[in-house]
């Protein structure tokens, strides 16, 4: 009850992507004002890096941090845990967090553990939903057993730990005129030489996590060749090429396209899933796409259960089509 | 003098051997694996149990550094008796030592409470240069003890390996995938790996390794066992800091799917979404 009457601390790991702030934190943010809005209390948020700036770091505020912590240092270039989180842990015994968000990203899920197990205490993975119930207590939501079933968490330590996906809090509006504190740290440069990046990093062409529109191929495709059509489409659209997980290990098509339980999950606005079946595993990774539209010859396919829209029939057939007729409209009105 | 001489040779020599370690674990084959509708709970005597399909990556990997290197390796799990079944395939994969950590007060255990019981084991193996794990398992699918493990053993980790580059006494150079960008990483010994499965395609073991394995002995530690290297407060259920309240079975989530059987009918639809969307 006490802690309850002075509300709740709570601090989002912010993640640099690059230069960049990646949105998952901006989310997080916008989950966290929700919560303290609700038990009092303030959000606190922390980012490393080697070139960030006040400037950059005052976006936490205007997504709704009230005190920023920045760790600017060069040190930060190579994402080494050891050496993140412990500058992390050593800040959260600092400022006691009553809760620790991170995004369920590479970065968070590489780092979150190592400060979990370092602070003693609790972290939940992967969650979809975040609530407090009516003793002011933090429940965990996140799916497990391939989203068949969803867990409600609950963490008997302190602070409460949780990675949550990406896209599916949201973020608030930016608000310029919000003010907060940013308060500079000095990193301590602990193990820098247990991991050394050798080279540099090379950027990857798809990112299929942020994409809006995505056409995707299965089994059906038939071949590596196949593929080339949903490209002619998806470029048309200004989308990517996705994939489930037959084309990938028949090497059809490169891993980083695929999307389901062992791929990316995804949340596009639109899904278009050719001479995809529609197992679980492939549906755990897309269903909760804005619209989705399935292409099957085979109308009993489970996909069609979790589209909107289903055309029964040879893909070959309705892929040109659909191209022909996009053309056919924009040249009309060009 | 000369005794000394040979010693520090021969002890030179083993250093050059690699002591890896590959945690695994059993889980029941999850596309087959029955639901309790009402209480969420899986009914696990509804499918056969395996090692986690993740897991084969690591062993398939760590068999290929010791093919390189030379070596020993390790296979660690925590888990009831039946998961000796699971550790004599990974022996027939290729490992030559399996310990099942096997006690009631392990039972319930959350990542932490799992990461403390193998760490303890880990220390208690007590030389390794390489920890190798799966990115996660699929009943649990958290991929945290791989880096709570790194953590409470104080060493490195490296997280979505997705190829490694080499291997030499004292280093391993491996790629490393985020959401945007491929890392090579180097690091020294010892480190945790966590492997993703593009890192190895898993051969699968011969007629001759599996009689092998049928007859391996696999070692049972349980918890006294593990005295001085455990603290049983941090296992199982009671070390366990988090807790499922309570569990909710999804229905399925359908949508009123509008299926055309003529093509000309579903293109025109499709187009007046794509409009609807601002595509077209």
């Amino acid at each position: 009850m006490g802690d309850k009457a002075q509300g709740r601390k709570i601090l989002v790991v912010a993640e640099l992507r690059g230069e960049t702030i990646h949105p998952v934190t901006f989310e997080l943010l916008g989950k966290s004002r929700e919560i303290v809005e609700h038990t009092g209390g303030e959000v606190y948020s922390v980012v490393f890096g080697s070139s960030i700036d006040k400037a950059k770091a005052s976006e936490l505020i205007h997504y709704g941090a009230d005190r920023v912590f920045l760790f600017k240092d060069p040190v930060f270039s190579v994402l080494n845990p050891m050496l993140y989180a412990y500058n992390l842990v050593k800040l959260c015994r600092e400022e006691k967090p009553d809760i620790i968000l991170m995004g369920a990203t590479c970065f968070g899920r590489s780092l979150g553990p190592r400060v979990a197990a370092a602070l003693k205490t609790g972290l939940t993975a992967d969650c979809i939903d975040l609530r407090i119930d009516e003793n002011g207590e933090l429940i965990q939501v996140r799916p497990a057993f391939v989203g068949n079933i969803l867990a409600h968490i609950k963490t008997k330590t302190k602070p409460v730990m949780s990675t949550v996906r990406y896209r599916v809090m949201k973020a608030r509006e930016k608000d310029e005129s919000r003010s907060g504190l940013i308060i500079e740290k000095t990193a301590e440069k602990l193990f820098q030489d247990r991991i050394r990046l050798v080279g540099e990093a090379v950027p990857k062409r798809l990112n299929i996590t942020d994409a809006e529109i995505i056409v995707a191929g299965g089994r059906g495709l038939g071949s590596a060749e196949g593929f080339k059509l949903l490209g002619e489409l998806a470029s048309l659209l200004g989308g990517v090429v996705g994939s489930s997980r037959p084309p990938v290990d028949d090497g059809w098509i490169r891993k980083e396209h695929q999307v389901g339980y062992s791929g990316s999950i995804v949340k596009p606005r639109l899904y278009i899933a050719c001479g995809i079946s529609g197992s679980p595993q492939h549906l755990f990774g897309m269903k909760d796409a804005e619209t989705i539209v399935a292409i099957n010859s085979d109308p009993s396919a489970p996909i069609f259960r979790v589209a909107d829209y289903g055309i029964v029939g040879d893909l070959y057939q309705v892929i040109p089509l659909m191209i022909k007729e996009i053309k056919a409209r924009r040249s009309s009105v060009g | 003098m000369e005794g000394l001489k040979t010693s520090l040779k021969t002890s030179v020599l083993l250093k050059q051997l690699l002591n890896i370690i590959v945690l695994v674990k059993q889980v029941p084959d999850i596309e087959r694996v029955k639901f309790d509708v009402e209480t969420g709970r899986i009914d696990r005597s509804s499918a056969p149990a395996e090692i986690n399909p993740f897991d084969l990556n690591a062993i398939e990997a760590a068999v290929q550094i010791k093919e390189k290197m030379g070596g020993f390796i390790t296979a660690l799990s925590m888990g009831p008796m039946q998961a000796v079944s699971s550790l004599r395939d990974a022996v027939a994969r290729g490992v030559d030592d399996a310990i099942l950590l096997e006690d009631r007060r392990f039972a319930g255990a959350d990542t932490l409470a799992t990461s403390h019981t193998l760490a303890a084991a880990i220390r208690k193996i007590g030389s390794y240069d390489i920890i190798l794990c799966g990115e996660k398992t699929v009943d649990g699918d958290t991929g945290q003890v791989g880096a709570e493990v790194a953590q409470l053993l104080e060493i490195p980790h490296i997280y979505y390996v997705s190829r490694i580059i080499r291997v030499s006494e004292n280093s391993i150079t491996v790629v490393s995938e985020a959401e945007n960008a491929s890392y090579t990483l180097e690091s020294g010994f010892p480190v945790l790996l966590s492997v993703t499965r593009d890192v190895n395609k898993p051969r699968l073991p011969t007629l001759k390794s599996k009689m092998k394995a049928m007859k391996s002995e696999v070692k049972i530690w349980h918890a006294e066992d593990l005295s001085g290297f455990l603290d049983l407060d941090k296992a199982g259920y009671a070390g366990s800091p988090t807790w499922v309240q309570k569990v909710v079975v999804q229905k399925e989530k359908t949508r009123q799917c509008r299926i055309h059987r003529q093509v000309e009918d579903g293109l025109q639809e499709l187009m007046r979404l794509l409009e609807a969307k601002g595509l077209v």
